[in-house]
């Protein structure tokens, strides 16, 4: 008789008031086995990981473990099971050292009152050579990058002697060699024996990592099985439930029109030398590169967010050098920034507010703001970005990430903007969401003649929408890719060859 | 070694060089008998500057602890003058217990109505000193009233010495309470799982619930212990200025703040050690020092306490963002 499984849900339900959260699920974790959760956001997985967790208390359904039925599930009874989830967050501590970080949940757990520093460091040490990685024990985990602390929050579950790990969007703030150092990890932790449970929406990954996958939609379970039953198309069905057409995009043909936007020999700061970039009015131009590698720095020069930019910036041919936001917007340059809830958004406030204020002075040319014009013409946007929320007096915050993000691309188009500077235009929205956001994008572009400069690390969002990419590295354009050499495998080839060795 | 990267080994340096240029321009500086007084004036600011830390590494800022150290001072006087009590443990005791139980209810506000610490012991400062003035009396208990018990455990020296002219002076003994405190603050905040997540809860109150610290009991910690330090240090400078005021300390809780700030402690919280704090007060009471030797009017102290707050908060606050980067 082969062992029990790990957990194993059995018909479990959940509804929030009128809501069915999850519906009549069942769902079979098996030990040291790569499982793969996908789905769109409010489809069930958050739901699902904190039934697993002991956040949660299902309604109906029973939860087993170890084929035993265990009665009620708090977070406790859940981490005594070992199960340990890594938030997207990672929920340490950013002033406290390496060590620390990794000590404290095991001492708490043991009801210490008193630390041991020596035994701390041992640990630590210990836990990081089984993973073996190499981490500065006594720096501040706030000076890691991402992929360091990720390795922090994984070191810490396996201190509390975890056998599944349930790890949330574990990649999206990843560059391609961090993710392929978390898989050789999450192999690593699958030959010690220890279960990952990925909640991913991500194709490729869910692809290479996983062995088995289950496709959630609108709380129910759609469909599950070996990873090799799935491709990409039969995934996004599953989750989206309808079929996505990724179409490549070209650019009219431009020649002998005056570029939209030109840069020549252009420095910022330490971040980026010599950067010769052209912009031709309806082109798509995508900037490929790791975190690092100057991509913002020449992204916030151009909308004079910069002092310390030098060279030469034309804009339709006339020289231009913004050295204020006010200043860009009045050339007709628009930023969207990577962080839009903290760069972007005013979250307590309305669509109509957030979409009027980078063009303020049209609405309000005197003192007063004029309502009717504002609402008629943020109502045309919220049309055209296919919006869906209650109304443009929904505040900002309430939406999903999908949305947010045509309020903050849709209030650049209300600027008239000629250049628009979108800095991963679809980082964390849904994959039905981020289709149509392309989609937006390519038509906008198509129509109002915009130049567009698209950075992203997501490779296939690059080669379904720009007609050209431009690589970077350490501050300076290596390449440029277009037409058919234009593909995910070149953008990833390109991506790879420029750094040896893993990252710290 | 991790120290001469620390914050506490720049304020270290911070500190000698300042004390050398105030010797340069004042050797008068140097001398014992203006040491020992200096020591002398860092003892109740000091004290009260450990509560402060501890609020601030919490991720809290607590301007209420003058209006408990008026409190604890102010009671336990007045009881004492009223039933003729002399003793010095028990007195000692009972501010301390005032304070922390001030503290409480702090801790219970803040944290049961997840409350911005600032507000609410602004709130609570005012009440208090209210009630003090409204309740307890409004006259000074002057050094003819003042127990004597008092009096004489504040004189205590460690150590005395004698000027060329046949005068002595000592080094008071409170220097070593005071830095007894701290050694104890500091064991506690390192060597303790309570004092761990102090910090943990500064960096992260999210993260230290999910790790599974109880939050209500830390912040029950934090306030109570600083407002125990409060009420300690109250009756400790009225012991060593023979003096109880019930209208005492007030403008106070700016240089505390500042000499916290000083040492290095985060505003943001997650940050700070009792060795900075130590040498952050120091700094500020040594410079306060040496304005009045200087002759400077000590309306301009103020002007130079705004600006070493505002120039230290900015220093940490640049400290802090570059390292969240």
């Amino acid at each position: 008789m082969p062992s029990a499984p790990l957990i194993e849900l059995r018909n479990v339900s959940k509804r929030f008031g009128g809501v069915r959260a999850l519906d009549d699920v069942s769902l079979t974790l098996d030990t040291a086995r790569i499982h793969c959760l996908a789905g769109e956001n409010g489809s069930g997985k958050s739901t699902l990981i904190k039934i697993v967790s002991g956040v949660y208390q299902p309604d109906e359904g029973e939860i087993l473990i170890d084929g035993k039925p265990v009665g009620k599930l708090d977070p406790a009874t859940s981490i005594a099971h070992g199960v340990q989830v890594i938030y997207q967050d990672f929920s340490l501590f950013p002033t406290l050292s390496v060590v620390e970080n990794l000590a404290l949940n095991s001492f708490l757990r043991e009801g210490r009152q008193r630390i041991d520093w020596r035994r701390a460091r041992k640990m630590a040490r210990e836990v990081l050579a089984r993973l073996d990685v190499k981490l500065d024990l006594d720096a501040t985990v706030e000076t890691l990058p991402a992929a360091g602390r990720q390795i922090v929050a994984i070191a810490r579950a396996m201190l509390a002697d975890a056998r599944l790990i349930i790890m949330d969007e574990p990649t999206t703030t990843l560059t391609g060699r961090e993710v392929e150092r978390l898989f050789r990890i999450v192999r690593d932790l699958q030959d010690q024996g220890i279960a990952t449970l990925f909640v991913s929406h991500k194709m490729r990954e869910m692809l290479e990592i996983s062995e088995h996958l289950t496709v959630f939609r609108n709380g129910k379970k759609v469909t599950e099985g070996p990873i090799a039953d799935f491709d990409e198309r039969a995934i996004t069905r599953a989750m989206t439930g309808r079929d996505l057409h990724q179409g490549k995009f070209t650019a009219p043909d431009t020649t002998g029109k005056t570029p939209r936007l030109e840069l020549r020999n252009v420095s910022v700061g330490d971040k980026a030398q010599n950067i010769d970039l052209t912009l031709m009015p309806g082109e798509i131009v995508g900037l490929s590169g790791l975190i690092g590698a100057g991509r913002k720095a020449i992204a916030q020069a151009i909308f004079g967010l910069r002092q310390d930019m030098t060279g030469e910036m034309r804009l339709d041919g006339q020289p231009i050098a913004p050295s204020s936001v006010p200043e860009a917007i009045a050339a007709g340059l628009a930023y969207v920034p990577e962080d839009r809830l903290s760069e972007g958004l005013f979250l307590t406030r309305s669509i109509r507010d957030n979409s009027i204020v980078s063009s303020l002075e049209r609405f309000a040319p005197r003192l007063w703001l004029n309502s009717e014009k504002a609402a008629a013409q943020t109502r045309k946007m919220f049309e055209e970005m296919a919006i869906s929320a209650p109304g443009i007096d929904a505040p900002v915050g309430t939406l999903s990430g999908g949305n947010a993000q045509r309020v903050m691309i849709g209030r650049w188009l209300m600027t008239h903007a000629r250049v628009l500077i979108l800095n991963g235009p679809t980082v964390g929205v849904d994959v039905g969401s981020k289709e149509q956001i392309h989609g937006i994008i390519q038509d906008l572009t198509r129509k109002n003649d915009l130049a567009v400069l698209m950075i992203s690390d997501d490779m296939p969002e690059l080669a379904a929408n720009c007609n050209r990419v431009l690589c970077m590295r350490e501050g300076r354009i290596t390449g440029e890719l277009s037409g058919a050499t234009l593909t995910e495998e070149a953008l990833d080839a390109a991506l790879s060859n420029e750094t040896q060795g893993e990252p710290a | 070694m991790s120290f001469l990267r620390s914050s506490d080994a720049i304020i270290l340096v911070i500190l000698a060089v300042a004390m050398v240029l105030i010797g340069l321009v004042n050797p008068a500086f140097w001398q014992m008998s203006n040491l020992f007084s200096l020591l002398k004036s860092n003892v109740v600011i000091g004290i009260m500057a450990l509560g402060v830390l501890l609020v601030m590494i919490s991720g809290g800022i607590d301007v209420s602890f003058t209006a408990f150290a008026v409190a604890g001072m102010y009671l336990v006087v007045k009881v004492m003058v009223a039933l003729d009590y002399n003793g010095v443990i028990l007195p000692f005791m009972s501010a301390t217990l005032i304070g922390g139980l001030l503290g409480l209810m702090n801790a219970g506000i803040i944290h049961r109505f997840s409350m911005i610490p600032l507000i609410v012991t602004l709130g609570t400062a005012s009440v208090v000193r209210g009630l003090v003035l409204g309740l307890v009396g409004t006259s000074n208990v002057n050094i003819n009233k003042m127990p004597t018990a008092l009096i004489e455990f504040g004189k205590t020296d460690l150590l005395v010495l004698e000027r060329a002219n046949g005068s002595t002076y000592g080094l008071t003994a409170m220097v070593a309470v005071y830095l007894g405190l701290a050694l104890l603050l500091h064991l506690v905040l390192k060597h303790t799982m309570i004092g761990r997540s102090v910090y943990a809860y500064g960096a992260d109150p999210e993260a230290a619930k999910r790790v599974g610290f109880s939050t209500g009991r830390t912040m029950i910690f934090v306030y109570v212990t600083a407002g125990a330090l409060a009420g300690f240090s109250g009756l400790l400078h009225s012991s060593m200025i023979w003096l109880a005021n019930p209208r005492d300390f007030v403008g106070l809780e700016l240089d505390v703040i500042a000499a916290v700030v000083l040492g290095g402690a985060s505003i943001f919280g997650g940050r700070g050690t009792v060795l900075g704090t130590v040498l952050g007060v120091f700094i500020l009471v040594m410079i306060q020092n040496s304005l009045i030797l200087m002759g400077i009017d000590t309306t301009w102290q103020r002007v130079v306490v705004g600006a070493m707050l505002i120039a230290a908060v900015t220093v940490t606050a640049l400290r802090d963002r570059r390292a969240l980067v």
